[in-house]
């Protein structure tokens, strides 16, 4: 078994709007801070990785020239919804190679106020019909030939739980997922909304792709994470605060979806999350009923249903009563997305994979004040990028 | 006849004529389909595909009624996967009123197609959707 690697330091920007930053400055506000609770500095990393999806690549240099040009190795990463849980791996994967002891990686995005993402766009029809692309297709099939927006993809996906285990996944029972997730963040003052909903007005707001509404789709909004990775040997040799702090890495796991029939129909987000599960509780020696805390990409109201499955927090095709049976909320038995989620604490999708890994070591460390989850030892973060990528992380309580 | 060779399918398929049908690619070593052009195959990366038709009736094995979506597209419409003899489809459920009540999972559907649109040379469209088999 390899060296184990620690979170020595962490921050995550408020999820919001920043109409005063560019994707840049925002960055450097997690990183400047993120530098600051590992009590390093720039000086001291040997590797960086950073994701900005919407930015166009290279967003890693920019930040470099705003917080310290040291000439290191920088690896701008995209992987959709996965970005930043991939910037953060790449981190990992390069301190267990022995090529550094310790390094940065940071997430960034700035879309506040945007609409729809994917699918976002139909061409003018073309004057004459010539057939083009992988379909020979005349035209644009987007709305044509089913959607590919991703609310209605992820409506799609947890409508099917409902067929495939012959349960009832009711347009109510994903609000009150919502609803709980909405409830949770109004104790997170750094979440995007804070406000609670009834289920009234989650199951009576404007239907974006049935049976998910708008605040059941996750917050688009500007946001930054940034995390300082450090290997064993190395933290052996810092200061006993620094020790004590830091949060031991037990699993982190990158996998893509296995071919299966439909998934090219309808992404398959169930068996790659599953994989990646399965290899997680292995790498970390943990199981579903060791975790104090799970951080899970609920995308949408009807994602995270399937997750509860997919990750194994209970029976197989037991999530609906699973959910009802209160499990899930924060005074539950598996407390999932304490923060917020992506529904309410908001979604700047590089940002997510390192922002949720930056929510457990806050309740690992005990620092999460009024929504402490009290005696948190063990904790999941989970994303899916469409396409697809799924990025697990167990984290651990520092036993110094 | 002068009409048949006015028309083009949405998508290449799609198979027009008498009867028309949808045609996947199909993996001559494990027997994956596929609906657009492939180099080699996903499941086994075998380089051997042969035309294989697919039934055109089938269930709504899961949908979406989309509200929401791009400048320019018809809203609602109702997204859905629609299985026929073992194959999934992506398409839309069409002929019928888009609401939980109408459309439903697992409902029996068929194959249907309609025109689309002229482009300035006279020639049609057509597109294609599943049609409930059952009026409700
Ligand atoms: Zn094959």
């Amino acid at each position: 078994m390899s060296e184990a690697v620690w979170i020595l330091g962490i921050n995550m920007t408020k999820f919001g709007k920043h109409p005063d930053k560019d994707a840049a400055g925002l960055a450097t506000d997690a990183v400047l801070a993120a530098l600051v609770d590992g009590g390093v500095t720039m000086k001291d990393m040997g590797v960086m990785a950073a994701g900005n999806l919407m930015g166009g690549g290279g967003i890693g240099q920019v930040i470099q020239k705003q917080v310290g040009q040291t000439g290191i190795p920088v690896y701008n990463v995209a992987n959709a919804c996965a970005t930043g849980a991939t910037a953060l791996r790449t981190v990992i994967m390069a301190i267990k190679a022995g090529e550094c002891d310790m390094g940065l990686a940071v997430g960034v995005e700035m879309i506040a106020g945007a609409g729809l993402l994917a699918g976002g766009s139909r061409g003018a029809d073309s004057d004459t019909w010539v057939p083009s692309g992988r379909y020979g297709a005349v035209t644009s099939v987007d709305g044509r030939i089913g959607t590919e927006t991703m609310p209605g993809v992820f409506a799609q996906i947890g409508q099917e739980y409902g067929y495939a285990h012959n349960v009832d996944a009711s347009f109510e029972l994903f609000a009150r997922i919502s609803e709980k997730n909405h409830a949770h963040s109004v104790l997170n003052p750094l979440a995007s909304y804070q406000k609670r909903f009834t289920l009234e007005q989650i199951m009576g707001d404007m239907m974006i792709a049935y049976p998910n509404t708008r605040p059941m789709c996750s917050a688009n909004c500007d946001g930054a994470a940034a995390a300082v990775v450090v290997s064993d040997a190395k933290l052996k040799t810092l200061s006993a605060e620094q020790r004590r702090r830091a949060v031991k890495i037990s699993a982190s796991i990158l996998t893509s979806d296995p071919w299966e029939e439909a998934c090219q129909i309808l992404p398959n987000v169930n068996t790659l999350t599953r994989n990646a599960a399965n290899q997680a509780y292995e790498q970390a020696g943990v199981g579903p009923s060791d975790l104090d805390l799970v951080e899970l990409h609920d995308c949408f109201a009807t994602a995270e249903l399937v997750h509860y499955d997919n990750l194994m927090l209970c029976e197989p095709g037991g999530a609906v009563d699973f959910f009802n049976s209160g499990a899930t909320w924060r005074d539950g038995s598996t407390p999932v997305n304490v923060s917020g989620g992506l529904e309410s604490k908001g979604h700047p999708i590089a940002a997510t994979g390192i922002a949720n890994v930056w929510e457990i070591c806050h309740h690992l460390r005990g620092e999460a004040g009024d929504r402490q989850i009290q005696g948190a030892k063990v904790g999941m973060t989970h994303v899916i990028g469409l396409g697809s990528a799924c990025g697990i992380h167990i984290l651990e309580k520092s036993a110094a | 006849m002068v009409t048949m060779s006015n028309q083009v399918p949405l998508v290449d398929y799609l198979v027009l004529g008498d009867t028309p049908h949808l045609e996947a690619n199909e993996c001559t070593a494990c027997g994956a389909r596929f609906f657009d052009h492939r180099s080699a195959c996903a499941s086994c990366s075998g380089v051997s595909f042969k035309k294989v038709s697919i039934p055109t009736e089938g269930f709504v094995r899961t949908f979406s009624l989309v509200s929401m979506a791009a400048p320019g597209i018809d809203v609602p419409f109702a997204a859905a996967v629609v299985e026929c003899g073992g194959t999934s489809i992506r398409a839309n459920v069409v002929n019928t009123p888009v609401d939980p009540e109408h459309v439903t999972i697992g409902m029996k559907v068929r194959l249907a197609t309609f025109p689309i649109g002229k482009d300035s040379e006279g020639t049609e469209a057509i597109g294609f959707g599943f049609e409930p088999l059952e009026v409700k």
